[in-house]
């Protein structure tokens, strides 16, 4: 009991940092929200209504339905937002979408139950349907050949074809008060109830208590149901404690979203706080607030539209934040990653053509400060056109000048010289040492042969950092040449050191 | 309760629709028989290559490409509505690549995302732009053969043909035929052995797309009969209930013709019956077909495995499910 405890104050101090997260995103998403509404006004327009009273009337949920359509959408957001992260990481997204078309049926032979729309009834029937889905394609799976896809595809599309059936038997049916009924398809959170909302709410509130209290054995049977079993904790047990979860979150739902779209709102908020965590307890207060804004997006916006389906307009909403994700996440987001490749290929062609500098001043026995444009060109096997763009970047840097002063700039030409700044002649012996330390290192410590070596130090030359480098030199106690008989730069030529303070052969202190 | 099931009257359900209603019934048992083959034929080589959840994406993500269509044309003419269906279809499949190889989302949630968000889009533009142009959302989706145009007939060289919708998806199921005839042996190593069919020189990439592009052609034929959520299950139905009587898969493709055929008849009969939508009661005789295979195939039949198990096995008879 005590380290149940002890977790939940963990999550809990824990939470605090996420919220912050939460409410940063949600500050940063107000300032995209305020893009789609060029669409909205156009959409104001064809449905002939101001959408600035329309706005205003949404935003002092002085409306009754608004106020219904908001709450209902907020609820559902959360549940379905935190029921998606599960399903999400227990890889089983797409179950989501069969379960949540299965439940058709079970809608429409609630409503026959007694022929109106009473959400108890329809809430028991969709359940009831959504659980004998997930069974028939656990069943198909284990006793034929068909694969787990084809079986959650036949299971989707059979039991959403006999809804259709009852749905429009029902359409032909003399009796009943059918209103409402058609919402089921599409979704309309303009037509929720209070009866509804108040359902929606306690799902979401069970959903909430459930997942705390259970937390752990959730979290350690999603990642490991192999170390759950050996804790005693029944990992069969919380796989249907999250299917009936699930298909409560999917079946409230279903009224503002509609049957072919709650799918998305469990896999998309998910997803994208996936992209932005790796703990699980984040992914849930982050998919949780997707949702959420998800949620109040697409009532929003169906509002404005006058009534237009609400569904679809979540999705657009959940998607849309997705897509900020995908491309600005900070771990995981295309722009960073792409951002990163690209200054780290920029650092690497700066210290190839920092290491061509080196070893032409070294053919020419460091008898030259400068080194021309067509030698390093020749060193490079490159055009004279792509050594002078590589040396505009170094000049950017503060690494090389045209003139020993480092004054005043002289025209490129093939006899043009350039001479390395202080700093850019050490980066230059430090990827020279790296090179030919690794060099050494891979044919003494390893055993390569010293024609093997060249590619690998070519890599890890850029790589090396300093700890390790005097780690290597250290090792192969302190050596002066490598194994192709050249001479490894030390401090002293790099200016790092006195050269009176030296100790040790090649000049480098040792930090034992 | 007891009026939604209606009374079962064998002459008003098998024997009117053949006498009094023939003109009509014939064309939809035509029309039900050659979607369900086209797509069934398609479907199986969907499902070997684990795709059938793809497929599904893709029916529901052409619905973009068809509503910019008639939106830009005005019109339901066949070839804008086709080209906009291959681009949605090939987007769909590029997409769902792209999100699940540029990030840590999983195969299936990117299938999810990206369906979803095309399909959205889709039903805005649709309900949006629904006063402007002639495209009734619920046709799309859901599809009803009963409703598809039978009036403007095709005559080709002073012969009647048929109704046009018939015409032009008998051309779709010729061309998949010739198709599948013309690459049997690429399309079925690329489904099986990737790895080999590389070795042979045979590029899957161009496999993998040109089957999708096929498969958007189909579906979007398919749209008015059947709409785009039932298109999924006569894509699978008819392949998965064929691999349970048979391992061969040339026997397979042909039970897939005669399955749809019992599809198409049965779904009719029922829907005549129960009044309701014909799609639907085609699905529902999918399903109901699909159960009787599972339980009572000779040789892969839980029947048959039960029996087998007993026999072999006296000793613990309860031991079977």
């Amino acid at each position: 009991m005590k380290t149940r405890w002890k977790s939940i104050e963990w999550m809990r101090g824990n939470c605090f940092g996420s919220v912050r997260l939460g409410l940063l995103l949600l500050i940063v998403l107000g300032v995209f929200g305020g893009l789609p509404e060029v669409q909205a006004a156009k959409i104001g327009e064809i449905t002939e209504t101001d959408w600035t009273d329309q706005a205003a009337r949404f935003f002092t949920f002085k409306d009754p339905s608004v106020r219904y359509a908001v709450l209902g959408s907020i609820f559902l957001g959360v549940s379905c937002g935190l029921l998606g992260s599960f399903i999400l990481v227990r890889k089983l997204a797409l179950l989501g979408d069969t379960l949540s078309h299965a439940v058709l049926p079970g809608v429409a032979l609630g409503f026959l139950w007694n022929m109106t729309k009473d959400p108890v009834a329809i809430f028991v029937g969709a359940t009831i349907a959504g659980l004998l889905g997930t069974v028939t394609v656990n069943l198909i799976r284990d006793t034929t050949r068909i694969k787990e896809d084809s079986a959650l595809g036949m299971v989707l599309a059979g039991f959403y074809g006999v809804g259709i059936c009852l749905f429009t038997m029902i359409q032909n049916l003399p009796v009943g008060n059918k209103a409402g009924i058609d919402k089921y398809l599409f979704g309309q959170a303009a037509a929720l109830s209070s009866g509804d909302v108040v359902l929606m709410g306690s799902v979401m509130l069970v959903a909430c208590l459930l997942i705390f209290v259970f937390y752990k054995e959730l979290l350690v049977t999603s990642f490991d149901s192999m170390f759950a079993v050996s804790l005693g904790i029944s990992a069969r047990f919380f796989h249907y404690l999250i299917m009936l979860l699930l298909a409560f979150s999917v079946v409230v739902a279903l009224q503002a979203v509609g049957v072919v779209l709650v799918s998305a709102m469990l896999i998309t908020p998910a997803a994208t706080a996936y992209l932005l965590t790796d703990r699980l307890h984040r992914m849930l207060i982050l998919a949780a607030i997707f949702g959420l804004l998800a949620g109040f997006l697409g009532s929003f916006f169906s509002f404005l539209g006058n009534n237009l389906p609400t569904g679809p307009f979540m999705v657009l909403g959940a998607s849309s934040i997705f897509l900020a994700a995908f491309l600005l996440g900070p771990r995981y987001g295309i722009f960073p990653r792409w951002l990163k490749q690209f200054n780290r290929s920029r650092r690497i062609q700066i210290e190839n053509t920092l290491k061509a500098f080196y070893q032409v001043r070294e053919a020419e026995e460091f008898s030259k400060e400068g080194v021309t444009l067509s030698a390093l060109a020749r060193r490079r096997n490159e055009s004279l056109r792509e050594v002078e763009k590589r040396i505009g970047h170094l000049v950017r840097d503060g690494l090389a000048s045209f003139d020993e002063n480092q004054k005043g700039e002289v025209s490129l030409t093939e006899e043009g010289v350039v001479y390395l700044t202080p700093s850019g002649w050490q980066r230059a012996c430090e990827i020279v040492r790296n090179h030919r330390l690794w060099e050494l290192y891979l044919t003494n410590a390893a055993e390569y042969e010293a024609d093997h070596v060249h590619d690998d130090a070519e890599m890890i030359e850029h790589i090396l950092g300093e700890e390790t480098v005097r780690l290597i030199e250290r090792r192969l106690d302190f050596p002066t040449r490598d194994p192709h008989g050249k001479l490894i730069p030390s401090a002293i030529d790099m200016g790092e050191v006195d050269s009176n303070k030296v100790e040790g052969a090649t000049g480098y202190f040792s930090n034992t | 309760m007891n009026d939604f099931i209606p009374s079962f009257d064998f002459y008003t359900v098998f024997v009117e629709p053949w006498t009094v209603d023939a003109d009509t019934n014939i064309w939809l048992l035509l029309m039900g028989f050659l979607v369900t083959t086209a797509c069934g034929l398609i479907g199986k080589f969907i499902i070997l290559r684990r795709l059938a959840l793809v497929g599904d994406a893709i029916s529901h993500s052409l619905l973009p490409g068809i509503a910019v269509a008639f939106i830009l044309t005005s019109s339901r003419a066949t070839f804008p509505m086709f080209i906009g269906a291959v681009i949605a279809g090939v987007v769909t499949t590029v997409l769902i690549e792209f999100i699940h190889r540029k990030s840590r989302v999983k195969p299936d949630a990117a299938i999810g995302i990206v369906f979803s968000t095309l399909f959205a889009i889709g039903v805005i533009i649709i309900t949006v732009f629904a006063d402007h142009v002639d495209l009734d959302a619920d046709c799309v989706l859901y599809g009803e053969i009963a409703f598809v145009p039978f009036l403007d007939p095709v005559e080709l060289g002073g012969m009647m043909l048929g109704p046009f919708p018939v015409v032009r998806m008998a051309i779709v199921l010729l061309i998949l035929i010739g198709l599948i005839l013309l690459f049997y042996k690429e399309l079925l190593v690329t489904s099986f052995d990737p790895a080999l069919a590389a070795s042979l020189g045979i590029r899957n990439g161009v496999f993998h797309y040109g089957l999708m592009i096929v498969l958007s052609l189909v579906i979007v034929s398919s749209f008015e009969s059947v709409g785009a959520i039932l298109v999924i299950a006569m894509l699978i139905f008819p392949g998965a209930t064929g691999s349970l009587l048979s391992d061969r898969l040339p026997v397979i493709l042909w039970m897939v013709a005669g399955l749809s055929f019992l599809y198409a008849l049965l779904g009719i009969h029922l829907a005549i019956w129960l009044n309701c939508s014909i799609a639907g009661a085609m699905v529902v005789i999918a399903l109901l077909l699909f159960i009787f295979v599972w339980v009572f195939s000779p040789k892969k039949g839980l029947l048959q495995k039960w029996v087998r198990q007993r026999l072999e096995d006296p000793d613990s008879p309860s031991s079977t499910a």
